[in-house]
């Protein structure tokens, strides 16, 4: 028995120290804590964290000293005899007051956070964020800026199962995307969530601001960024398959570079709509598609069309991308109701969809022949 | 008390084979098959979270697909919660109980009977959906978390499968529960009084009331959620004037309670052990009974704190952070309270006291992050990561788990007449109490660096505690391997049990022959 | 005793079919709950259109005869289109400046894009949520089911007017419709519902 306790012992004390030397020795490496990032509020969330955790180790300290204590000393194997008392009213008042005390001190800064984070008057900038399976959709709405972004080529390529790439050689593996958003530092940015089909959650740690994204319905909130950079964040509420590579990647930049950021989307949204009704060649519209393709079908429909049966369908050889031209069209434009195959139509413009529907069409031993854009047109 | 014996000749006069356990009424009998039940759920799921450890082992996807992973992490909370968790509860109900108030039997044995018979239908069900589609790694398992929010559950095609089986589970839970509460109120022994009655039997009574109270909302919730999928309703649609987030409002008034369901009767079971182990009467004996009732009170009226990211007013959101935070004070009283029994106590520390011990600790780090994740604006930031995730573990795995495990080797020498091999119970407390650690505590910092839950994937800056945790996880896994064999071989042989097991355990079960009779307290003992 | 646990068993059963029937309850319960604190933007009216409409008509009237002139309200509207649902649908006014008080009207525009008939419900949600009570529609095509023809599109008006009670804190108030496919087959009957909202 004592050998066992003597073991008991030495166990304790080696997993105490590795718990000790484990987040110490490796606070240069990775985060243990939360970030206090670059907003006031995410700040202020962040003092609110530290304030309820030092409460917290302090208690848990003082509770799990005496236990331990007793543990060491209140032992039977050292004679101790079992006192036999087992109720004071006065001790049962006292060790309820005190939680209710601590409680209520923490309750006073946590209330007056939480009245800041949902006060979103006065905001410089509006961003529509339309969450779909599995992209977000930004919408500026006084700038007339309207975009998707996804994850970006290189994570989805090395994310694929058996993809032989190294995840380490990839750059902000799973947390890049193929366009950031921008927005302009120290000023108030106002967020508003909604989405296209199920519930999502906009997070970006670094701002303080997680907020869900629920069909039918708008939610409010905003930050203030006030330092430049880059800040990472994704999705945060299960939202089906790909609910782990829908990243969030927001740059913060000084006021001018935003403006010139806004004006440069401008025109290459006017550019774009004039160039979509002007016809393509085969190898304009293949190595466009190829790109449409990987940033919106390969997920499902893998890098070779060879799909995931029986819920995604192969395309390589499949009867949709080798048959009748209308009917390609029809399933990629409308999606197919009651399965996951979702309709491109609003996400697509006319070129990138004849793109990569001439894409599916004569890729991985398909030759079915070009689509263009004014067909597309025509097929709406 | 001497009537405990008089019954002792009836010993073996029971029917055998197969039709003993299909057509039993006997309390033991079921309370076995829902031990055994659950054990069996445990190891499932178990070895499902071993596939979700194993996917997370390093960055890059190499086990399994995106789909099969969110159907492993659907399946792994469904089956622990209501296959192993729910199920060990009452099992551990049925054979305790009625030793514990001096009766019979319980109140509705045959009803007894269809609430376990029930279980591996409705089990079976839940999984079957998991075959379907060819081959095993392309199954059309339920993959929309076990909160099965809407819309996203919406978007499953075999959700008729899940929705029935949920209605059998709680079928099987409400009547289960009205047997326990009948069983409590009407068939206690003369002379034992509600204020007598063991904590175990006490946290039990409180924790059918509330299976009662909101399982039926739960099989309400599907219902409507049947309706909108095949007829045409619109509960949770918003095209007809329905709202996804109410679904989370419903789910939740299940679902928080759902959680004291699954920790109240392993508050009662460590407050009986605790005592045993320190030769001293359990401190605070009535305020332990009001705790239990507060924290039951709370559990109604807090749900919302689930989802304070979904856009409530901020009244509301202020109203769901003080009445959570508020279930910090009952639970810190418990606390309090286990620790005042073992101080000036004479502890030993049988395996039963190192779980139970092992329990105090873990779970009151569970109740300090639930206490964290409580304060609204912090929650912003904890909401839907691995912080949660380790939060909930620490209170299900060394709450719950614990204290199951805990009552499994404290009443083993009762129900199979042999002790069981201390040596190894040791290995396997130690074994898994250090593994749990090294599987959930590095899950707080991956939810504070910034990984959501839910995901098969990571990005790089996440490797290296996610490694740490896939090892515990593996060794904890393994270790209730060592479980099984320990028990298998408890009940094949061993030292011989006495009567009372443990030297000062105290209560009306210790006062029947070990291993309890198959009929016990026919005639009610006396009660001082 | 048997008797006795059977009365027992009874009560409990009567006491879980309650519970039952109180999860449905928590559906009109939760409507209550989101008209008093205006939960998720959401809007009670979607369910009693015509009622709204007449009841909308009349407060827009009482509010008009007090505009607050020296304040100015900035109403911003946007537009969703649920899942698979191939429709075009676009605030033509994308923001307005009204002073409270003041009747103001704005329209939408909705294409169906496919070659069936459609029948859809706009559901409109707003931002920030203490503005729902002091936002009143007096005419909206979110009362109704809106069928569009295949290939048919139609300019769709609001009429609404700011409550000159509006917390002074508030400047802009977001305005969110979200057309989501019902399903239905069109039918003879909803064309009548949607003549009467294009009056």
């Amino acid at each position: 028995m004592s050998a066992i306790q003597t073991i008991n012992k030495k166990l304790v004390g080696f997993f105490c120290l590795a718990l000790l030397a484990g987040p110490t020795s490796a606070w240069a490496d990775y985060a243990l804590n939360m970030t206090k990032g670059v907003t006031k509020i995410s700040e202020e969330v962040y003092d609110l964290h530290m304030l309820v955790l030092i409460i917290c180790t302090v208690v848990g300290i003082g509770v799990f000293g005496v236990i331990i204590y007793s543990l060491i000393n209140h032992r039977k194997s050292k004679g101790a005899v079992a006192a036999q008392f087992h109720e004071s009213t006065t001790v049962e008042v006292i060790w309820t007051t005190i939680p209710l005390v601590i409680l209520i001190l923490i309750a006073i800064p946590a209330t007056g956070t939480l009245l800041k984070i949902e006060d979103s008057s006065d905001a410089d900038v509006t961003i529509k964020v339309t969450g779909w399976q599995w992209k977000w959709q930004y919408d500026y709405l006084d700038e007339n800026v309207s975009f998707f972004s996804s994850l970006s080529e290189a994570s989805n390529k090395a994310r694929q199962r058996d993809s032989g790439i190294n995840v380490y050689d990839v750059k902000h593996y799973l947390l890049s995307v193929n366009e950031p958003i921008v927005v302009p530092v120290n000023k108030k940015v106002r967020i508003l969530t909604t989405s296209n089909d199920v519930i999502h959650a906009w997070w970006v740690p670094a701002l303080g601001l997680k907020r869900d994204a629920i069909p039918g319905y708008i939610n409010e909130s905003w930050f203030k960024a006030e330092k430049t950079g880059t800040y990472r964040g994704q999705c945060a509420e299960l939202c089906g398959k790909d609910h782990g590579f829908m990243p969030i990647v927001v740059e913060v930049v000084d006021q001018d570079k935003y403006k010139q950021w806004v004006v440069a989307k401008q025109e290459q949204a006017i550019a774009e709509a004039a160039a979509s009704g002007k016809a393509m060649s085969k190898s304009e519209l293949m190595a466009r598609g190829e790109k449409v393709y990987k940033g919106n079908c390969m997920a499902c429909h893998q890098d070779k069309g060879q799909g995931l049966p029986p819920m995604f369908p192969a395309l390589a050889g499949s009867k949709i991308a080798t048959g009748p031209v209308k009917a390609h069209m029809d399933i990629v434009i409308h999606g197919k109701p009651g399965t996951a195959m979702q309709a491109f139509a609003q996400q697509l413009n006319d070129a990138d969809l004849a793109a990569v529907i001439t894409y599916e069409r004569n890729s991985w031993g398909n030759s079915a022949g070009m689509v263009q854009p004014s067909d597309v047109k025509a097929a709406r | 008390m001497s009537t405990a014996t008089a019954t002792h000749d009836q010993h073996d006069h029971h029917p055998t084979g197969i039709t003993r356990w299909l057509f039993t009424t006997n309390h033991k009998d079921i309370g076995t098959l829902y031990l055994w039940f659950s054990f069996i759920m445990l190891l499932t799921g178990g070895a499902m979270a071993m596939v979700i450890r194993a996917e997370l082992l390093y960055p890059g996807m190499q086990v399994v697909d995106p789909n099969f992973f969110n159907m492993m992490t659907t399946m792994h909370g469904l089956i622990m919660v209501f296959g192993a968790i729910m199920p060990a509860t009452v099992g551990l109900a049925n054979w305790l109980i009625p030793m514990m108030i001096g009766a019979p039997d319980m109140a509705l044995p045959r009803m007894n009977n269809w609430s376990f018979w029930i279980l591996p239908f409705a089990a079976l069900m839940l999984v079957a959906p998991m075959f379907m589609g060819g081959n095993f790694s392309s199954g059309q398992g339920p993959a929309f978390g076990w909160t099965f929010y809407q819309p996203l559950s919406g978007q499953y095609d075999k959700l008729a499968f899940f929705i029935f089986a949920v209605h059998l589970l709680g079928l099987s839970s409400i009547m289960g529960s009205i047997n326990i509460i009948a069983t409590i109120l009407n068939m206690r022994a003369p002379g034992m009084t509600l204020m007598k009655m063991p904590l175990f039997v006490w946290t039990w009574l409180i924790t059918a009331f509330l299976l009662i109270a909101v399982m039926p909302v739960l099989a309400g919730a599907v219902t409507m959620m049947l309706t909108d999928k095949y007829f045409g309703t619109s509960f949770f649609h918003a095209a007809g004037g329905g709202d996804p987030v109410l679904f989370q409002h419903v789910f939740w008034f299940f679902g928080h309670p759902e959680v004291y369901i699954m920790i109240l009767p392993a508050f009662g079971i460590v407050s009986q052990i605790i005592p045993t182990f320190s030769r001293k009467p359990l401190f605070g004996y009535a305020s332990m009974v009001y705790a239990t009732a507060a924290i039951a009170f709370l559990s109604f009226i807090v749900w919302a704190h689930h989802m304070f990211t979904v856009g409530m007013p901020v009244a509301g959101e202020l109203y769901f952070m003080y009445a959570t935070v508020m279930i910090a004070v009952p639970t810190a009283v418990k606390v309090f309270n286990w620790t005042a029994t073992m101080w000036k106590g004479s502890l030993t520390f049988e395996t039963p006291m190192l779980w139970a011990v092992a329990f105090v600790f873990l779970f009151t780090i569970g109740g300090f992050t639930g206490l964290m994740l409580g304060v609204a604006p912090a929650d912003f930031q904890y909401h839907d990561t691995y912080f949660v995730v380790a939060h909930f573990h620490y209170v299900l795995v060394t709450g719950a788990l614990f204290a199951i495990i805990a009552a499994v080797y404290y009443w083993l020498p009762k129900w199979t007449g042999h002790m069981y091999d201390e040596k190894l119970a040791k290995i396997h407390f130690w074994v898994s109490a250090i593994s749990v650690n090294v599987l959930f505590f590095p899950q707080h910092f991956l939810g504070l660096a910034g990984m959501p839950r839910r995901i098969p994937d990571y990005a790089v800056q996440f490797a290296d505690w996610n490694f740490v945790s896939s090892i515990g996880g593996f060794v904890f896994g393994l270790s209730q391997i060592l479980f099984l064999f320990i028990v298998i071989k408890t009940i094949r042989g061993g030292a011989k049990a006495t009567d009372r097991v443990w030297d000062s355990a105290d209560g009306l079960e210790w006062t029947v022959p070990s291993p309890a009779p198959y009929h016990t307290f026919e005639t009610a003992p006396e009660i001082k | 005793m048997n008797s006795h646990n059977k009365k027992t068993a009874g009560k409990l059963v009567v006491i879980a079919m309650l519970m039952f029937g109180f999860g449905f309850a928590l559906v009109p319960l939760y409507s209550l709950v989101c008209d008093a604190f205006g939960i998720n933007g959401r809007f009670l009216e979607i369910e009693s259109g015509e009622f709204t409409a007449v009841e909308g008509e009349r407060q827009g009237e009482l509010l008009a005869r007090r505009v607050d002139k020296d304040r100015t309200v900035n109403v911003q509207f946007f537009t969703t289109v649920n899942q698979n649902m191939d429709w075009k649908f676009k605030a033509l006014d994308k923001s307005v400046k009204v002073h409270p008080g003041e009747i103001t009207e704005v329209r939408f525009y909705a294409k169906n894009m496919t070659d069936k008939d459609v029948v859809a419900q706009a559901i409109p949600s707003l931002q920030p949520s203490q503005a729902i009570k002091y936002f009143t529609k007096m005419e909206c095509f979110c009362f109704t089911q809106q069928t569009l023809r295949a290939g048919e599109g139609r300019e769709m008006p609001l009429k609404f007017v700011v409550n000159p009670d509006l917390p002074k804190n508030i400047g802009t108030i977001t305005l969110a419709y979200t057309f989501f496919d019902t399903g239905l087959k069109a039918k003879a009957e909803q064309k009548k519902n949607v003549a009467l909202v294009n009056q």
